[in-house]
């Protein structure tokens, strides 16, 4: 096979083919190095993972299918509520109830997206908020098993395999949601340079041209959310396992605009993406917010507008733009 | 019906791969389709003709599903399809072109062809097993475009291309994806007059018992092209008959007062 | 109470959502951006309205002067917020307005500080008035007066006026509206600020049904959106149907059914957003 096609083959959609090999080195061992010289941040180490979660499941949404959701956090929320349920009536098997709230959001979204999928544009949009005011206001109504304003407490989690308790300092935590995070990132980096990954990717750009040549678009839009509200719902998981509780923020607007604010500054489509814009939110929020939610929701509210007027790309558009340079660079000063 | 009977048919070209009965659509006061009649046998050769507005794109828009008739049905190889949508009668083989390019943009055009490709071997769906599956649609995409002379532009975004070029990718999509019925809007507006070759002969080169319906303004290329030709105007089937006996027409040229008929 | 009341109360409400959302619908439908940042500006209104009254000023002055203050944010917002987003898609605009909103609260909130503000009304405004065979409260009176002179207003003004003429133009096909000499930026300035205003007036006088709190423009962002897109975007006759349909639907369901309003309203809401995706009455440039 000739070099430059075998180069197409690989080269995701709308990504340079050279992002591969270094490109997955970074994020991975920064992550891992992590556990070990930030023993101090470990929990907000894994708050950042379960935003990377989060956020890389709107990028599948959002990015990639070009579908416009302001109602993400009902798939987080939903996960975590039935995670913590899970663990309190169920069983407290933190793998066990891991994949009962992915199944659960995930099929949340099956539901959800087969009614609303076939509307577009703005409407589109406001289904996605009006459903997301509707689970928050379920779970708000349902306080007898939500625990309401006051959120859900007493989530108590058996050891992980039946072998590794989940320690005060989260060192469990931590590698279990970096773990899962890998699993999911590597099967949503697989899916992305599939077949179906492209027809998204089609979908988002021209609708009529994918009709035309006979892509079920409304079958692969519902495909994709589930699967992206199945991810969402991994993330809420994590989160109501990790930090044994779960409230209602989860669930609302200033949740999805968060999880929304992270990817883009990220940067779209890039997978990667949603880690430059987690450990910015993280970092930001741990400085600036904590505090006062309201100042929160100005850092919040100034970074979305910032991003869309001046970095259109998000951090990866900045860190191709280095990399670049730095390349153009080198080749100058390495004569062959 | 049996294998014998078919043949038997095919070789009559007595049995229509599509027919159109009684189609009927306006958009408001203007009407664009009145009643029309057609029947497309396995490998035709029509070409459809008619001044700006008389509803053909409207027509093409009706037989994919695009847009909903009034009244009327469409019948694909004798089963009604009405009420299929508009990507299942694509994979039926009820295949069109654009009269104004409909690509994926940001896309490059190997991989346009490649994924069209993949929606024809119904591998669309694949997510974590496709190497080899997705591989072959690149491989055949690859020889798709150099046999339309793409070959050097296949790793170009589309948006990049061309629009003589961009037109030539419409229709190797079209044809990528092994139609029954391929309907063509218009397939050499904007292609500079060296590059039609290449559309005639690739359209030469499908088989023999895919109908073909082309729009076209360009009397060379339809006169060259089609066996059979349908002139409409303002919604219906105004005449139709041998490329002689339109070229002969006065109701015709009336019609294209000021437009030459070759 | 009778279901006469209780509908009435519906309707009420319903005038409060239609004076606040008939500037949304307006600018959706007119400049064709997604508007996530509407339920601002009734909050600001509100909050000005509620220091002021708070300071001694009567009441409408109070309110007028809260509307003039939200129309003018308008007008600066849409020079600094909006205008950049008219050529982009509707992802940028979605995430521009809602951060928009965020900064209006975050704002908001430190300058008038976090608690909930109340708004007492005058005292002719409290008490009961009879109508007829009960007393009714005159507040609710009030407001059913105030929206339908409004939608009156309105129809005399966009849909009978040159204004009008020139609006509508300028939703239906902005290019021709450019040719034939209409100063489509002006207008576009004018209507946004003009909706901005009613949005401010629309807080203020709605305070007693919709509380001033520090997350009101979030939180009622989804009902005045639900409203625009039930009516149908761009459609002010739309909004109203829409407004009062479901601010009876709410109060209706809230009065029956007080443990499944919430369900009720927002699955009513899902059920008309998937019948007529394009609203109720979508507006012509939408069909
Ligand atoms: N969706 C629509 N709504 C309203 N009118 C339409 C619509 N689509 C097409 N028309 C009108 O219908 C008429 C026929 O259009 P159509 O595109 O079918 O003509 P055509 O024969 O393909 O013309 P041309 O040779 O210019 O391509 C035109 O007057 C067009 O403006
Ligand atoms: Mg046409």
């Amino acid at each position: 096979m000739n070099p430059e096609r075998s180069r197409a083959t690989r080269s995701p959609p709308a990504e340079k083919p050279h992002a591969a090999g270094w490109g997955h080195l970074l994020p991975w061992t920064a992550a891992l190095a992590f556990y070990f010289l930030g023993a101090d941040f470990l929990g907000l180490g894994t708050n950042a993972l379960i935003m990377v979660l989060f956020a890389l499941s709107l990028d599948l949404v959002l990015g990639y299918a070009g579908i416009i959701t302001m109602g993400h956090a009902a798939f987080f929320g939903f996960g975590a509520y039935a995670a913590g349920l899970c663990a309190i009536h169920v069983t407290n098997d933190p793998v066990t109830g891991l994949l009962i709230a992915t199944a659960a959001a995930g099929i949340l979204g099956f539901v959800t997206g087969t009614l609303i999928l076939h509307t577009k544009g703005v409407t589109l949009m406001m289904l996605t908020l009006a459903i997301g005011a509707l689970v928050a206001e379920v779970a708000n109504h349902l306080r007898d098993y939500t625990g309401g304003d006051d959120g859900l407490h007493g989530i108590r989690m058996a050891p992980l395999l039946g072998a590794f308790r989940f320690d005060l300092w989260g060192h469990t935590a931590y590698l279990y949601t970096l773990a899962v995070l890998l699993a999911w990132f590597a099967l949503a980096w697989r899916i992305m340079r599939s077949p179906f990954g492209r027809s998204l990717d089609g979908i988002r750009q021209n609708v009529r041209r994918m009709r035309a040549i006979g892509t079920p678009v409304w079958w692969r839009m519902v495909a994709v959310y589930s699967l992206g509200a199945a991810m969402a719902g991994t993330a809420g998981a994590l989160s109501a396992q990790t930090t044994r509780a779960v409230g209602l923020t989860a669930l609302e607007l200033l949740a999805s605009g968060t999880v929304l604010m992270v990817l883009i500054l990220g940067g779209t489509r890039r997978l990667y993406g949603a880690f430059a814009g987690a450990v910015v939110y993280v970092v930001v929020q741990d400085f600036a917010a904590q505090v006062d939610p309201f100042r929160w929701m100005f850092v919040i509210g100034a970074l979305l507008m910032a991003v869309v007027l001046f970095l259109e790309n998000g951090l990866m558009g900045i860190i191709d733009f280095a990399a670049a340079r730095a390349r153009s660079l080198w080749r100058e000063q390495t004569p062959r | 019906m049996s294998d014998a009977e078919a043949r038997h048919a095919n070789t009559l070209g007595a049995a229509p791969v599509l027919s159109v009965r009684g189609l009927c659509k306006s958009f408001g006061a203007l009407t664009v389709a009145q009643d029309i009649e057609l029947d497309l046998p396995g490998g035709a050769r029509i070409g459809l003709i008619g001044p700006n507005g008389a509803g053909k794109t409207s027509f093409v828009n009706l037989l994919t599903g695009m847009l909903r008739p009034d009244a009327g049905s469409v019948l694909l190889e004798d089963r009604a399809i009405d009420r299929l949508r508009p990507e299942l009668r694509v994979r039926r083989g009820l295949v069109r072109t654009h009269q104004i390019n409909t690509l994926l943009a940001e896309t490059p055009a190997l991989e346009n062809v490649a994924i069209a490709i993949a929606e024809r071997k119904r591998i669309g769906w694949r997510m974590l097993r496709y190497g080899t599956g997705w591989r072959a649609c690149l491989d055949e995409a690859e020889a798709r475009l150099a046999a339309m002379g793409l070959g050097d532009d296949r790793l170009r975004l589309v948006r990049e291309l061309p629009y003589g070029k961009q037109r030539l990718l419409e229709i190797a999509i079209a044809l990528a994806l092994k139609p029954r019925v391929l309907l063509l809007d218009e397939p050499a507006a904007g292609v500079p007059a060296g590059e039609t070759r290449a559309i005639h002969e690739q359209l030469g080169d499908l088989p023999q018992d895919v109908a073909i319906l082309m729009i076209e303004h360009d009397m060379d290329l339809v006169f060259r092209f089609a066996r059979e030709i349908v002139v409409m105007v303002q919604g219906r089937v105004l005449t139709r008959g041998s490329p002689s006996e339109i070229a002969n027409d006065d109701r015709v040229r009336e019609v294209y007062l000021g437009r030459r008929v070759r | 109470m009778s279901e006469f009341t209780i509908v009435l109360d519906g309707i009420a409400y319903g005038m409060v959502l239609f004076i606040i959302s008939v500037g949304l619908t307006v600018t959706m439908g007119l400049m064709r951006v997604v508007n996530l940042a509407h339920g601002s500006f009734a909050m600001i209104g509100g909050y000005v309205a509620a220091v002021a009254v708070g300071a001694g000023v009567p009441f409408i002055a109070a309110a007028f002067g809260a509307a003039l203050v939200a129309g003018l944010t308008g007008a600066l917002a849409e020079v600094l917020v909006y205008r950049p987003l008219y050529r982009k898609g509707e992802l940028a605009q979605a995430l521009m307005t809602f951060g928009f909103t965020f900064v209006v609260i975050a704002a908001l909130t430190a300058i008038f500080g976090t608690s909930i503000k109340t708004l007492p009304l005058p005292e002719y405004m409290s008490g009961l008035v009879d109508i007829g065979f009960r007393m009714y409260p005159a507040y609710r009176l009030f407001l059913i007066a105030f929206g339908l002179a409004l939608a009156l207003a309105l129809w005399l003004g966009i849909d009978r006026s040159l204004y009008g003429a020139r609006l509508r133009t300028a939703v239906d096909n902005p290019r021709m509206a450019g040719a034939v000499g209409i100063n489509v930026n002006r207008l576009f300035q004018l209507t946004f600020a003009g909706g901005c205003a009613l949005a401010g007036l629309g807080g203020v006088v709605g305070s007693a049904l919709l509380p001033l709190e520090p997350y009101y423009a979030l939180r009622y962002l989804v009902l005045f959106l639900v409203v625009v897109g039930v009516g149908g975007v761009g459609n002010f006759k739309g909004s109203f149907v829409a407004a009062i349909s479901l601010g009876v639907i709410d109060t209706v369901a809230k009065y029956f059914l007080p443990s499944a309003a919430a369900y009720l309203f927002y699955g009513a809401v899902l059920a008309l957003l998937l019948w007529r995706p394009d609203g109720l009455m979508p507006a012509r440039s939408a069909q």
